[in-house]
């Protein structure tokens, strides 16, 4: 027996939260300053592009101070109570599941048995892929603010270093671009997970397809919610 | 990229742990790890391993007509600055004058065939810049800066020099005692070839003792004085005596 419901519920009821606003105001922060970040990079690795635009003192000072203010995105979100979708989605990066380890495995195989292989594994909310993602924009931030800081304050560290840091920074710098370059390459592939990092929400059918077991947890949570609820009712 | 440990409160409505059936492990943190230690390694260990790679690379970027290998990080390949508003100075070496003023007994000014004419010296060094890069036996090949002042001859009471290049935008300062070094020189070729545009042609500074921003590009002025006026790059920060390995906080 089914009771009758509005189609405003039935809409919800069919669409996930995906990313709250704590997480979608960190995603789209980090991206500005990352596409500043890499655009001012450019002009000043570039001999052409760096003799083309001059400048450099100013494209200098807005690069550093870009870097600098790389972490607060993703701090400010962290904490506070706002932080708590986040804070879940971190401990969702860091743990791996067998099912993950076969996921990023079969990344080397040829498609038609990569597609089945993954049809068949239980994904979380994130997948292998998008797992490491993260870890590495997460140690990206970290050493391109330390390895940046010893270019610019430069006085106290020994010249090995200073050249060190140069040579680490700018390789990183590159994987950075090839890494940004096919995460917003999948996401083009992908309009509904593009389209829930702007609204937040993605619909059920989508996540059963690609996230199946973050579905299962998100019915759970709902069913312990209106379970409690219920035991909290007087009656 | 562990998150901070959820309020316990009441068994929970909600899920704080995503998986709790076990059999994870903290993957992501490891990653999040090796990449920060990657990056140490990278500062402590990376002019060592940037050299190294350079012997693989230089062969690669000797026979690359394209120029794209150039953009591999970590090749020892010049990184050119433009400071300016506006494009580089473009002089051609037939438009090319080199002043001599300030206190010296002549005023002189010196065409590019003038600088041609005079006593050749030639250097091969390591190019440092202060910010990290250097290229590794560049040669550099002009007249000795001390020639020069001997020509223009120096009055008593003069202690410094002060260097302009051709768009005004770019100057450096020496002291006197400086610039009487064998390793100072008014360079008109580099790399085996004239000196370009873009490192700063048709002719430019050679201060082989110190980081590279002493070296001033399209150099078109010297003036003798009696005291030291830092430079463009001095004025951002940089020391006015700029010793390679002595100075900048070194």
């Amino acid at each position: 027996m089914t009771t009758p419901r509005s189609p405003a519920r039935r809409r919800s009821e069919k669409m996930l939260l995906r990313f709250d606003g704590a997480e979608r105001a960190a995603h789209w922060a980090n991206a500005v300053l990352f596409f500043v970040l890499i655009g001012t990079g450019i002009i000043l690795y570039v001999g052409q592009l760096s003799i083309l635009v001059g400048r450099r003192v100013l494209i200098d000072d807005i690069h550093v101070y870009c870097g600098l203010a790389l972490p607060l995105p993703l701090l400010l979100s962290l904490s506070g109570s706002w932080g708590k979708g986040l804070r879940a989605d971190l401990s969702r990066f860091n743990r791996w599941s067998a099912d993950d380890r076969r996921w990023l495995r079969l990344s080397v195989k040829a498609r038609p048995e990569r597609e089945a292989g993954r049809d068949a594994l239980i994904i979380g909310k994130f997948n292998a892929g998008q797992k490491l993602n993260a870890a590495f924009v997460g140690g990206v931030i970290v050493v391109m603010l330390a390895t940046g800081a010893v270019m610019h304050w430069y006085s106290p560290w020994p010249l090995a270093w200073r050249t060190g840091a140069t040579f680490a920074h700018q390789w990183l710098a590159l994987a950075v671009v090839i890494v940004v370059v096919g995460h917003i390459g999948y996401a083009l592939r992908d309009p509904a997970a593009l389209r829930s990092m702007f609204k937040g929400t993605i619909s059920r059918r989508w996540a059963l397809r690609h996230a199946p077991a973050w579905v299962v947890e998100t019915d759970a949570a709902q069913l312990a919610t209106k379970t409690a609820a219920k035991a909290n009712r007087p009656d | 990229m562990e998150s901070p440990p959820e309020d316990p409160g009441p068994p929970s409505t909600e899920t704080t742990d995503p998986d709790p059936s076990g059999g994870t492990s903290p993957v992501g943190r490891r990653v999040f790890l090796g990449i920060v230690g990657l990056g140490a390694v990278g500062i402590v260990a990376g002019s060592r391993i940037e050299s190294g790679l350079h012997t693989v690379v230089a062969p690669l970027q000797a026979h690359d007509p394209t120029g794209l290998s150039n953009l591999i990080p970590g090749g020892n390949q010049w990184e050119i600055y433009n400071a300016s508003n506006g494009a580089f100075p473009d002089v051609s070496q037939e438009e090319f004058q080199l002043n001599i003023d300030g206190m010296v007994d002549t005023p002189l000014t010196l065409s590019y065939t003038d600088l041609q004419a005079m006593p050749p010296t030639t250097l091969v060094k390591t190019f440092q810049c202060v910010t990290g890069w250097t290229v590794p036996d560049v040669h550099w090949q002009g007249v000795l800066l001390s020639e020069i002042l001997d020509r223009a001859g120096v009055k008593a009471g003069a202690s410094a020099l002060r260097f302009f290049s051709s768009d005004n935008f770019d100057t450096e300062s020496l002291t006197l005692a400086q610039a009487r070094r064998p390793d100072i020189i008014v360079a008109y070729q580099m790399l085996g070839a004239p000196v370009t545009r873009e490192h700063g042609g048709p002719v430019r500074l050679y201060v082989a003792p110190m980081y590279g921003y002493k070296s001033l590009k399209w150099l078109s002025r010297i003036t003798v004085t009696n005291e030291v006026v830092p430079g463009y790059w001095e004025q951002q920060g940089y020391s006015v005596d700029a010793w390679i390995g002595n100075s900048n906080g070194l």
